[in-house]
């Protein structure tokens, strides 16, 4: 079933990235809109379909991905739906943000090297500083600020965001 | 202003220069002898203006980058004020910083750029830190090294590759303190589309990118004394080596570097003019046959393997036109692998083949497959001009001094017309000389055909042969040749014949070629009329003029094109990727019985539509409900882009693929599989 849909999804994302760039007539002054729309899209910007856009546009790849890692708005990693931001700020950092991190990445069974989940759920970052300082440690997830997190609270908290157990407030 | 100043003129320091028509304040400050320093100005560049460097201070404008400033009448320009030096080693400092600056392992130690501007200023302490992250060096490719731990992001090598050969190979990626300049997705060169023409490195002004150093293995080889050791020397290196001793570009240093390679302990050394002279007359002789049948025309030169591998990435039609002949390194390879040995009777692997070479491209020219046999290569070792040189020097040889020493007999002589093949349209015009006698049967007496020379871009000329007249075309700098190849395609220009090389200037402005800043185009210049000079002193000025030539006709290869001289003369060439392999996946097969196929989306099945070609499949997975048993995907090239466009199911490769025969091909290679395999 899971795969069923995955490969749906592929072809029909395929199929966009060719009417997006039909959409700008293949035009390179285009690139910025081009890659935004292909972004949204993926939700990312997958290295091979750079490649096929430079073919397409008949641009090198090097030109390509130069503007694809200038801007911020860019990734060329996978990002997950749900961005989960675990704040390493100077505050966070005091009071155990390493655990929570470690948690939030065991309970979402993220391996060595990956911080996105494979069903492209969520991506778990570091950030410095949400602002949270007197709830430390803080996380964001999308942007709801938690505090006072612990290891038990990092479980409950992602359980419910995979659609299990109960709810955890916001701050 | 300053009214006392002339008219038309400037002050420079205090000394008065005359404008005329000087396009920055660099060029006026060279006429007060004072030169200014630059990282990112290149006289055969488009200006960048963003190094820095050149500041310099005008009177009542304040600093101004001189590289990219119009002088004005009037102007009173000051090239060292308290301002100026400050300004000059602040940049300096920054730039070291971010800097890798152990200079005694440096490739580049007393030939940077970056080391002699920071040795001028006198710095003497960096204020600004260390730089922290160390970077991975890439040594993938046969011709270069790139070490991002020493690049100051000038963008030379940015704009060298864009604007040179239109390649783009280079871009400035991530942003602020992240700024990097590299190929894209970080990838490696040897999995981008490089040519190896080393343009980028011999305009780096660090050690970032340099040439892949062979210079280990020649001493190894040459201090062997159970190894024979046999040199061949490039047209265009003898009329620059000598600019690393102090010698002006252009002087004709032939004999010493002969001297020079003796005293370190080559025991032959060969002319690749020699070998010039032999693709003269291969290649002449290929396309005498080629005019006569009317086919395969226009005939592409193919000595320069940059060119060479960028029409196997680019131009699958054209790769029958491609001269079939060798390349002169290769002939002289071949000649040395299968006929010098026994003439020295020395065992084939006791003989070990060293080029010298202008040319960073060479080196992996020599590594192709074809030119290997029973793994052993017709060439060993490749050394650029610049290897070369680091080797007199290790001799530590008064180079200057030296009394100059002939080639070796009897295969050491190359004509002047096999002298000239180092310089844009040499080949061309070496061909002329051949082919006027060989087809009027009348001797040439005006040798030297002068509407071939010169730098522009692209030449043509059109030559009468008794009746027949014959289109050539001359073209230098790869960005020049696609134009070129645009125009023949769409069929606005016709031409019998083309030469191409890939470097500003031909193989004079190879990337292996001695380092020079910033006005190379002067120094190309001095280095083609050397050449001439070389030929015009030649005693013999005609291929097949050449004694030596007829003698290695008459006791090896009989004639012309003959079955010897095509098994050892010549070769062929093979459609490549040009990126290396990647996978768009857009249908995942999810039962474990499925077959595989693989639409090629490279560029030259994509403009032959095979994106359509794609969506076509799809439905047909569809129609026939096979969608989850067929993964398909689009890959860039798969190496038969003449036949294209292809495709590929489970392992094999199905080619010239159309709307009209998809349906057939489905059904008889994808669903007979699966039928075969659900029985
Ligand atoms: S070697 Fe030539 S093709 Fe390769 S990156 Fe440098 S300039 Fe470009
Ligand atoms: S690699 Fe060399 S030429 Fe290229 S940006 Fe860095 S320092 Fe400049
Ligand atoms: S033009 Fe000459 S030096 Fe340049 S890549 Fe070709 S063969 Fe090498
Ligand atoms: S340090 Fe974590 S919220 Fe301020
Ligand atoms: S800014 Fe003038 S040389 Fe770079
Ligand atoms: S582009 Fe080379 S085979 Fe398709």
């Amino acid at each position: 079933m899971e795969i069923e849909k995955e490969s749906l999804v592929l072809s029909r994302q395929f199929e966009k990235v060719n009417a997006i760039l039909r959409k700008y007539s293949h035009n390179v002054d285009n690139l910025i809109a081009i890659l935004q729309e292909i972004q949204s899209e993926y939700r990312y910007l997958p290295e091979e379909i750079l490649t096929y856009v430079a073919t397409a546009l008949q641009v090198s790849p090097a030109h390509v991905y130069g503007v694809a890692t200038f801007y911020a708005q860019f990734s060329l990693e996978p990002k997950g739906e749900h961005i989960i931001r675990v704040c390493d700020g100077t505050a966070c950092h005091v009071k155990g943000s390493a655990q929570i991190l470690k948690a939030v990445r065991e309970n979402l069974g993220l391996r060595e090297g990956e911080n996105t989940t494979s069903d492209l759920m969520f991506t778990v970052e570091t950030v410095a500083c949400i602002g949270a300082c007197a709830l430390a440690p803080a996380l964001m997830v999308d942007e709801e600020v938690y505090g006072q997190m612990d290891e038990e609270k990092v479980q409950q908290l992602v359980d419910h965001l995979l659609g299990e157990g109960e709810k955890v407030d916001a701050v | 202003m300053n009214e006392k100043i002339a008219k038309k003129a400037v002050v420079v320091d205090g000394q008065e220069i005359i404008l005329n028509g000087e396009k920055n304040i660099l060029e006026v400050a060279k006429k007060a002898n004072i030169e200014i320093p630059t990282f990112c100005y290149h006289s055969d560049l488009s200006v960048y203006g963003a190094c820095r460097m050149c500041l310099v201070e005008v009177e009542g404008r304040g600093l101004m980058p001189a590289c990219s400033t119009s002088p004005e009448a009037g102007m009173v320009i000051k090239t060292t004020t308290s301002r100026v030096l400050q300004a000059r080693r602040m940049i300096v400092e920054f730039y070291l910083a971010n800097h890798e600056r152990d200079c005694t392992v440096c490739e580049r130690n007393l030939n940077c750029r970056l080391q002699a501007i920071a040795a001028s200023l006198g710095i003497d302490e960096v204020r600004f830190g260390e730089r922290e992250e160390k970077l991975p060096r890439d040594t993938s490719t046969f011709s270069l090294v790139r070490d991002p731990n020493r690049c100051i992001l000038c963008g030379d090598c940015v704009r060298a590759c864009k604007e040179i050969e239109n390649i783009g190979i280079y871009d400035f990626t991530q942003r602020g303190s992240q700024t990097k300049v590299e190929p894209a997705f970080g990838k490696k060169l040897s999995e981008v589309e490089c040519v190896y023409c080393g343009q980028c490195s011999v305009r780096c002004p660090t050690g970032a990118l340099v040439v892949k150093s062979e210079v280990n293995s020649a001493w190894e080889a040459v201090l062997d004394s159970d190894l024979m050791v046999v040199a061949q020397i490039a047209p265009a290196v003898r009329v620059a080596i000598g600019e690393a001793f102090g010698l002006p570009p252009g002087e004709i240093t032939t004999g010493k570097i002969v001297a020079a390679l003796k005293k370190i302990g080559f025991d032959r050394v060969y002319d690749t003019a020699f070998s010039a002279d032999l693709t003269v007359i291969e290649e002449a002789e290929e396309f005498f046959r080629r005019l006569q049948k009317g086919e395969r025309l226009p005939q592409f030169t193919s000595c320069c393997p940059s060119w060479v591998i960028y029409a196997e990435r680019n131009y699958p039609f054209y790769l029958e036109n491609l001269s079939s002949a060798r390349s002169p390194q290769q002939m002289f390879g071949s000649v040395i692998k299968n006929f010098i040995y026994e003439a020295e009777n020395t065992p084939r692997e006791k003989i070990v083949s060293v080029s010298i070479m202008p040319c960073t491209a060479k080196k992996f020219e020599a590594r192709r497959p074809e030119f290997i046999h029973d793994e052993i290569p017709d060439v060993d070792i490749v050394l650029t001009a610049q290897e070369t040189i680091r080797m007199i020097k290790t001799a530590n040889i008064d180079f200057k001094e030296l009394d100059p020493l002939p080639f070796d007999v009897p295969l050491g002589a190359g004509s002047g017309a096999g002298v000239i093949f180092g310089v844009t349209g040499g080949v061309t015009e070496a061909v002329l000389r051949y082919a006027y006698e060989r087809l009027t049967g009348q001797e040439l007496k005006e040798v030297e055909f002068k509407g071939v020379r010169g730098m522009d871009s692209t030449r043509e000329a059109e030559v009468d042969f008794g009746g027949r007249k014959v289109k050539v075309a001359i073209v230098h700098g790869l960005a020049n040749a696609q134009k070129l190849v645009k125009d023949m395609r769409s069929g606005e220009r016709y031409y019998d014949f083309v030469e191409v090389m890939n470097c500003p200037g031909g193989c004079i402005g190879g990337g292996g070629m001695p380092l020079e800043y910033p006005d190379y185009q002067e120094v190309l210049r001095r280095r083609a009329e050397g050449l001439y000079n070389a030929d015009r002193l030649s005693v013999v000025r005609k291929a097949q003029d050449n004694p030596s030539i007829k003698f290695l006709y008459e006791k090896w290869l009989k004639e012309a094109n003959s079955e010897i001289a095509e098994h050892h003369l010549h070769t062929h060439y093979y459609s490549r990727r040009r990126i290396s392999d990647e996978m768009i996946r857009i249908q995942e097969a999810k039962s474990a019985q499925k077959v595989d196929i693989a639409v090629c989306v490279g560029t030259s099945c994509y403009l032959k539509g095979s994106y359509d070609l794609l969506q076509e499949l799809l439905e047909l997975t569809k129609e026939y409900g096979v969608e989850d048993r067929v993964s398909v995907g689009a890959t860039f090239c798969l190496e038969r882009c003449t036949e294209g466009p292809n495709i590929r199911i489970n392992e094999e490769v199905f080619s010239g693929i159309s709307k009209d025969n998809l349906r057939q091909i489905f059904e008889e290679a994808v669903l007979s599989k699966l039928v075969a395999e659900t029985h």
